[in-house]
C-alpha cells in the first residue's frame, strides 16, 4: 500500500462523496422526511443524465447548466408524481405495499423506455472541462469530479437554508412529524409535501448532470445507485442533509479505497454491505437519536 | 376434506396439462411452459411475504440466483470429482454426484430459505420498507459475490452441458417442465395450506396491523421469519433446475430484473389477497410475454409488465381477482338487476355515486 496511491484514494474518495451527496439528497427529502419510499429516484437522475446528454449533442450547451435550465420541468414532474400518488395512495389510506410497486413500477418503465430510445450503448457528454486535471506534486484532482462536488455541496448548502430559514422549508421538515400542528400553523399539509417531493425530484436533474460528466452511462447504471442512495440516506440519519453529506463523504472514500486496494468489481457490495450492517446495528444513523 | 379434494383436484389438472403438452408433442410448448410454470412459482412465493405479510421483497432475483448458484456449484463439483476431492472422498463423490434435479431443487430450496431467514433476521425488526431496501441490497452484495467468485465462472458464465434424454420420460426439457409443473403445485399447495392455517391469520394480521398483532401476543418477528424462509425457499426452488433449461448461466440473466419485476407485478395483478391471485397473474402475464417476446420484443414485453403493475396499483388495488369478486357481488340496490352503471362502477373498483 503506498502512500501516494492511498493520498489519491482519499481524494477520489471525497470527490466522488460530494457527487453521492447530489444524488442522495433527492431521497433525504422524499424518504427521510416526507416518509414517501421513491425508490425510482436513480430512474430520475438517469433521465436528467439523458437530457444533458441529448441538449450536449445537439446544442453543444454545457450539461450542467442543462440541468440547471432543466431544474423547473423536473419540479413539474415531481408535482405529478406527487398528485398521482397522493390521490392514489395517502389519500385513500393505502397501505405503503402498493406505494412501493408504483415506484418500482416507475423505475422500471422509465429504464424500459430509456434502453428502447437510446439503447443499451454507454453514452458521454462534451465539456472544456471533462478532461483537465490538477496536479499537486503527486496528488491529482480531475475537473470533471470537483465541478460536480462544488456544486453539489453547494446546493446542499442552499437547501439546507431553505430549508431551515423560511417558513416553507420549516413546514417541510414538520410536515411528517405533526399534520394537524402543520394545519393550525395555516399551512396545507399536502402542499407542502408536494412542493417537497417536487424538490427533490428536481435535485435528481442536476445530480444526472453530474453523473454523465463524471461517467459514460447507459439506463440500468441506475440501479447500482439504489444502494448507495439509501445506504447514504440511511447512514446519514434519514432526515438530516448534514449528516447525508458526511455519510455520502464517508461511502465515497470507503468505495474509492475499496477500488483502489482490491479491484472495482467489488465497489457495488461496499454501499448495500454497509446499507445491511448499518440497519442491522445502527438504524437511527450516525447521527440519529 | 376439502383440502383432500383440492390436492387431488390439482394434481390431476397437473397431469392433464402434462399429458396433453406430450399429446400435442411441440418442444417449443414445454419451453414456454417452463418458463410461465416457473414465475407461478415465484409469483406465488412472493405473494406468502409479500401479500399475506405485506412486506415487499425487491430481491427476488437474488433468491432464485442463489438456487441456481447451488445448482451449479454442485455440477461443477461433479463434473471434476478428480480435481476438488482428495482420493479418500473421490470414490463416495463419485457414487453421490451428479445429483439429480430434484434433489439439486431441494438444495437450491435450502440455501435461499437461509438467506431469507438471514435477511430478515437482519431487518424485520425495522419498518417495511426497510426490509424493501435491504432486499434490493441482498440481490446486489449476492451478485458481486458471484461476479467475483471464480470457481462458478464469475462474470464469464459458467456452461451447464446437460444429458439430451432421461430414461422414462425421454427429452430432457419435458422432464424439466415436469419438474417445474410438481414445483408449481407444492407451491400453491403450501400458499393455500398457509393462507386456512393459524399461521396464516398471523400473516394477515401482521399486514393489516403490526403493532396490534404484537399487543395480542401474535409472535410477530417469528411469524415473519418463518415467511422470509417459506418464501425465500420456494424461489430457490424454482431457480434451482434453471441453469439446465438455459444450459449457460451468467450473473447478468440470473439477477435479471426481469425476475423481480414479474415476481412483483403478477401477485399485484392478480390479486394478493389468496392463492389465486398470484396463479392468475403469473398464468396471464407469462403467456402474454411469451406471446410478446415471439412476436413484438423482449424489452417491449417488458415495458408492457411495468405498465400493467403501475396501471393496476393506481386503478384496480385488489388485482383481478378483486375486481372479479366486486363484479360478481355489486348487485345495485336489493335485488334490482345490475344496470351498465353499477357494473361499471363495480368494474371499476367504486360504490355508485361514490365520486
Amino acid at each position: 500500500m503506498s502512500f501516494e496511491l492511498l493520498i489519491n484514494a482519499l481524494i477520489a474518495g471525497v470527490l466522488l462523496g460530494g457527487f453521492y451527496a447530489a444524488v442522495t439528497v433527492g431521497v433525504s427529502i422524499s424518504f427521510g422526511i416526507l416518509d414517501i419510499v421513491n425508490i425510482a429516484h436513480p430512474a430520475f437522475i438517469i433521465l436528467g443524465s439523458y437530457i444533458a446528454y441529448i441538449v450536449n449533442q445537439t446544442l453543444g450547451i454545457d450539461p450542467i447548466l442543462t440541468a440547471v435550465i432543466a431544474l423547473p420541468g423536473f419540479y413539474l414532474l415531481g408535482s405529478m408524481i406527487y398528485q398521482v400518488y397522493y390521490a392514489s395512495f395517502e389519500k385513500r389510506g393505502q397501505d405503503s405495499m402498493r406505494g412501493l410497486a408504483f415506484f418500482f413500477g416507475l423505475l422500471f418503465v422509465t429504464e424500459v423506455m430509456l434502453i428502447l430510445a437510446f439503447g443499451v450503448d454507454y453514452r458521454y457528454v462534451q465539456a472544456g472541462y471533462i478532461d483537465k486535471t490538477w496536479h499537486f506534486g503527486f496528488a491529482d484532482i480531475p475537473f470533471r469530479m470537483l465541478i460536480p462536488c462544488i456544486i453539489s455541496l453547494a446546493m446542499l448548502g442552499l437547501l439546507q437554508l431553505y430549508l431551515s430559514r423560511t417558513f416553507t422549508g420549516r413546514a417541510i421538515m414538520a410536515v411528517s412529524q405533526d399534520q394537524l400542528a402543520l394545519r393550525l400553523m395555516a399551512a396545507d399539509p399536502a402542499r407542502i409535501k408536494r412542493i417537497a417531493f417536487s424538490i427533490s425530484i428536481a435535485t435528481a436533474a442536476l445530480a444526472g448532470a453530474f453523473l454523465i460528466v463524471i461517467q459514460p452511462i447507459e439506463p440500468s447504471v441506475g440501479r447500482e445507485y439504489i444502494g448507495r442512495v439509501f445506504a447514504i440516506c440511511v447512514l446519514g440519519g434519514l432526515q438530516s442533509l448534514p449528516g447525508t453529506v458526511i455519510a455520502a463523504m464517508l461511502l465515497g472514500i470507503i468505495e474509492s479505497l475499496t477500488a483502489t486496494f482490491y479491484g472495482p468489481s467489488w465497489a457495488p457490495a461496499v454501499s448495500f454491505g454497509v446499507l445491511l450492517l448499518t440497519l442491522a446495528f445502527r438504524p437511527a444513523g450516525l447521527l440519529g437519536r | 376434506m376439502r383440502s383432500l379434494i383440492f390436492y387431488i383436484a390439482s394434481i390431476l389438472i397437473g397431469a392433464v396439462l402434462f399429458g396433453f403438452a406430450r399429446w400435442l408433442g411441440n418442444d417449443y410448448l414445454f419451453f414456454a411452459g417452463y418458463t410461465v410454470l416457473q414465475f407461478v412459482v415465484l409469483a406465488t412465493a412472493w405473494n406468502i411475504l409479500g401479500g399475506y405479510c405485506g412486506y415487499v421483497n425487491f430481491g427476488s432475483a437474488a433468491f432464485f440466483a442463489a438456487g441456481a448458484y447451488s445448482s451449479v456449484t454442485l455440477h461443477k463439483l461433479g463434473t471434476n470429482i478428480d480435481r476438488y476431492f482428495p482420493d479418500s472422498l473421490a470414490g463416495l463423490a463419485h457414487a453421490i454426484l451428479p445429483l439429480p434435479v430434484p434433489v439439486l431443487v431441494v438444495i437450491g430450496g435450502i440455501v435461499a430459505g437461509l438467506i431469507g431467514l438471514g435477511t430478515g433476521y437482519l431487518t424485520l425488526r425495522l419498518r417495511g420498507a426497510f426490509f424493501a431496501i435491504a432486499t434490493l441490497a441482498l440481490a446486489v452484495v449476492l451478485q458481486t459475490l458471484i461476479v467475483n467468485w471464480d470457481f462458478v465462472g464469475g462474470s464469464r458464465g459458467a456452461y451447464i452441458i446437460r444429458p439430451a434424454e432421461v430414461p422414462v420420460i425421454g427429452p430432457y426439457i419435458q422432464y424439466l417442465f415436469l419438474v417445474m409443473l410438481i414445483l408449481a403445485i407444492v407451491a400453491i399447495i403450501t400458499a393455500r395450506t398457509i393462507e386456512q392455517s393459524r399461521l396464516g391469520y398471523g400473516f394477515a394480521t401482521i399486514r393489516d396491523d403490526e403493532t396490534a398483532a404484537e399487543a395480542c401476543g401474535v409472535p410477530t418477528l417469528r411469524v415473519k421469519l418463518i415467511a422470509t424462509t417459506v418464501s425465500g425457499a420456494l424461489m430457490g426452488m424454482a431457480g434451482a433446475p434453471f441453469p439446465y433449461y438455459i444450459g449457460y448461466l451468467e450473473p447478468g440473466s440470473a439477477f435479471g430484473l426481469a425476475y423481480t419485476v414479474n415476481s412483483i407485478a403478477m401477485p399485484m395483478i392478480g390479486g394478493t389477497t389468496s392463492w389465486v391471485g398470484p396463479l392468475v397473474g403469473a398464468l396471464l402475464l407469462g403467456i402474454l410475454q411469451q406471446i410478446a417476446t415471439v412476436t413484438i420484443s423482449s424489452a417491449v414485453n417488458l415495458l408492457i409488465v411495468g405498465l400493467l403493475l403501475v396501471g393496476f396499483v393506481i386503478i384496480a388495488p385488489k388485482g383481478i381477482v378483486g375486481l372479479v369478486k366486486d363484479f360478481m357481488r355489486e348487485r345495485g340496490p336489493e335485488g334490482s338487476t345490475p344496470t351498465w352503471r353499477t357494473r361499471l362502477a363495480a368494474f371499476a373498483n367504486m360504490r355508485p355515486g361514490a365520486r
